[in-house]
């Protein structure tokens, strides 16, 4: 790899100083698309501040209502937290369902959403669920977040602490993965609390995870997979089409996830 | 330079390194454990599979530096002397290798998820928590059946000791 500068702060105020400080920076989280990135020379910042060292961004909590996770937080402790599983078992499976074993225990959620993969698994998993990404600066509902393939609403110098997701929701993610990399072929995540259900897609967009409309109002009317027969899938013009799937096959398998996580979200 | 020290099978070490040198390459270039392999260096094959903390990881896709202060095993960690762990010698009796070159990560994986999901761990499990290793000869099959057998083994010396 290419040489670079490495920063390793001890907590969260002097990763504070050194994103003002250090030009030409990127965070690093758990570096399992980071590091990868820089070796291909896809990314290729001069330094590059390492959270690891940063306890204070570890950690899953009930808050009222919420369950409070840490940016640090590897999918790993998402998927086996005794928390998460009780309050939401959809978001745990997500978890235990990113990359492989060796990558879960380093991958982070801050780092997922920070990168906003198109075909990554939290972002349809959050919006869905209505979390509220919390940042040393501001806090941003995740509707405004993900604002497109790899690109989101943090600012230069902006770091992810938490991740806040209200509970009490009827939620499941199905993804149908791409059976080399793992990453989501297509994944849909559904949410409903109250008479509110969230559909996100991942995987499929041409510009990153988005909301199927058409599949929230049927199922906002009756929280059933039925609700989604006579639905049309969206459109493939709108799709990514690559060596895995084409665009049809991808708004096919949309409808088929969209299903399927709906009759999860409503088994018990 | 900056310095990074951490335990590596039991033993403090410490180093000079750069900013870009990776775990795998201070365990290899520095400390000369040439048993944690780099197969594809993209963190697909996990070859380079060790445990830091306790936690398989893969040591291609993680900075020297981001382990200051850890606790690093690698297969030469494992063997009691010329006594081979019960992992590594299930993979020998079950011939659960053919060139080899992927067995330190396969045993590392197999160790972790034993420490995960205990001794009794079948086959459809196995076969689902491999996903992170890859083997380009035997067809699974034999590393299957090592990890079953050797997570066994695992749970006979547990209950023996105790």
């Amino acid at each position: 790899m290419y040489a670079f500068d490495f920063h390793r702060p001890a907590t969260l105020r002097q990763a504070n100083n050194l994103v003002g400080k250090v030009e030409d920076a990127k965070i690093l989280a758990g570096g399992q698309t980071l590091l990868p990135t820089m070796k291909q020379r896809l990314a290729s910042p001069a330094a590059v501040i390492d959270l690891s060292g940063v306890p204070e961004l570890v950690g899953i909590e009930q808050k009222g209502r919420n369950l409070v996770i840490g940016a640090m937080t590897s999918h790993a402790e998402v998927a086996s937290s005794a928390l998460v599983r009780a309050a939401l078992p959809g978001l745990a499976a997500l978890a235990a369902g990113i990359g492989d074993p060796h990558v879960r225990h380093k991958g982070t959620i801050g780092g997922s959403i920070a990168n906003n993969d198109p075909a990554a698994d939290y972002p349809a998993g959050l919006l869905a669920l209505g979390a509220t990404i919390v940042t040393n600066r501001r806090k941003i509902p995740a509707g405004d977040f993900f604002t497109g393939m790899f690109s989101t609403a943090l600012d230069e110098g902006e770091i992810i602490t938490k991740v806040i997701v209200p509970t009490g929701a009827k939620f499941a993610y199905a993804k149908f993965r791409n059976p080399a990399s793992r990453y989501a072929m297509v994944g849909v995540a559904v949410g409903k609390k109250g008479s509110s259900v969230v559909v996100a897609v991942t995987g499929a967009g041409s510009d990153g995870v988005f909301r199927w409309a058409d599949a929230e109002a049927a199922l906002g009317k009756r929280f059933n997979a039925k609700s989604l027969d006579g639905i049309k899938n969206p459109a493939a013009k709108e799709l990514n089409s690559d060596i895995h799937a084409s665009a049809e096959y991808r708004s096919h398998l949309i409808g088929v996830m969209a299903r399927r996580a709906v009759t999860a979200a409503t088994a018990k | 330079m900056p310095k990074v020290s951490m335990t590596v099978n039991g033993k403090r070490v410490s180093a000079d390194v750069e900013g870009r040198t990776l775990l795998v390459q201070f365990l290899r270039e520095h400390q000369r454990l040439t048993g944690t392999h780099v197969g594809c260096d993209t963190s697909q094959c996990g070859a380079c599979v060790v445990h830091v903390d306790g936690k398989a990881i893969k040591a291609c896709t993680n900075l020297a530096l981001s382990c200051e202060g850890a606790n690093v095993t690698t297969i030469e960690g494992l063997a009691n002397g010329t006594e081979l762990h019960p992992m590594q010698a299930a993979f020998r009796t079950h011939h659960g290798l053919q060139c080899g070159f992927c067995t330190p990560g396969m045993i590392m994986a197999a160790i972790d998820m034993v420490n995960r999901l205990g001794y009794d761990l079948s086959e459809e499990t196995i076969r689902h928590e491999l996903e992170g290793n890859i083997c380009r000869c035997t067809g699974y099959h034999n590393i299957v059946k090592a990890i079953q057998a050797g997570a066994a083994a695992m749970g006979g010396l547990k209950v023996a000791a105790e």
